[in-house]
């Protein structure tokens, strides 16, 4: 569907970058260059955009899990046993 | 740090996240608690092998993932799976992208899925691609950090990432499919729009 073929290359290959991008582990670099692609190209920014929510989503959703109390006990009581030196 | 009570204390902070990572692993609360006590104990009793000034949050998470795999792993009931059929990159935006364009894909998402079925896609990950899901997207860790915790290559982490992603989007598409959030297909959603 796109008019070029360098143009496609270059959605590609931004796509492929997708997730190092998100995760933060590309170069300063690596994402000015993903940065400028983003800013023209309406299609990739939606898929990135998605999947960054996607990742928020993720992470809110299963952080929510409410430690149960007797665990903390417990926890404080193995504090206080004895330990080896 | 000058003591134990002090490393106590400092640890505590992160027991609410140890224990949540300790559910999505093992799958159960009993085992969960046992295992996060387990943890702390370790800890505590080699924490002078911890190095003053490295992350501690990572340390901790170190020692949750190695008691787990030596340790509860043989009472997991299913054998620890190594493949993931194959599923074609960008599997639920390709499904779900253009859900509603008037809202943001943030409140689309998470309106759509309970707490409890992002939670079973992601326990439903065999443990090798669970793991690494598990600490990059919701514990936040680098790929380095993952590959430290893990004691695998930085190149596992990420080829087991991009896979167990995948695995994870399809799980929610098929939750979404099942309560009618999205059509069953492409065919479907073209009728819908011309007919």
């Amino acid at each position: 569907m796109r008019k070029t073929s360098t143009f496609m290359d270059n959605c590609n290959e931004t796509l492929r970058e997708l997730e190092q991008f998100l995760d933060q582990e590309l170069s300063d670099e690596a994402r000015e260059v993903i940065h400028a692609h983003l800013g023209g190209c309406e299609h990739c920014l939606e898929a990135f955009d998605f999947h960054a929510e996607l990742k928020m989503v993720i992470a809110a959703k299963c952080h929510n899990d409410e430690v149960p109390p007797e665990l903390l006990a417990r926890i404080q009581q193995c504090f206080g046993d004895d330990v080896p030196a | 740090m000058a003591d134990r009570a002090e490393f106590a204390a400092e640890a505590m902070q992160f027991a609410g996240q140890l224990y949540s990572a300790a559910l999505r692993m093992t799958r159960n609360r009993a085992d969960a608690e046992d295992l996060v006590q387990e943890t702390y104990l370790r800890a505590y009793r080699s924490f002078n092998t911890f190095d003053e000034g490295t992350n501690l949050r990572a340390w901790l998470f170190r020692i949750l993932t190695n008691t787990f795999i030596n340790g509860y792993r043989a009472k997991q009931r299913r054998p620890v799976e190594d493949e993931l059929g194959d599923i074609e990159d960008l599997y639920m935006y390709k499904r779900l992208g253009n859900l509603d364009a008037s809202r943001s894909a943030e409140e689309t998402l998470f309106e759509m899925f309970t707490d409890d079925e992002v939670k079973q896609a992601l326990e439903e990950l065999p443990e090798n691609f669970r793991l690494p899901v598990l600490l990059a997207d919701v514990e936040d860790f680098s790929y380095k950090e993952i590959a430290e915790i893990m004691d695998i290559p930085i190149g596992t982490v990420m080829s087991r990432l991009h896979r167990g992603r995948k695995a994870m989007q399809k799980q929610l598409t098929d939750f979404a499919t099942e309560r009618g959030l999205i059509s069953r297909s492409a065919d479907a959603e073209d009728q819908h729009i011309h007919g």
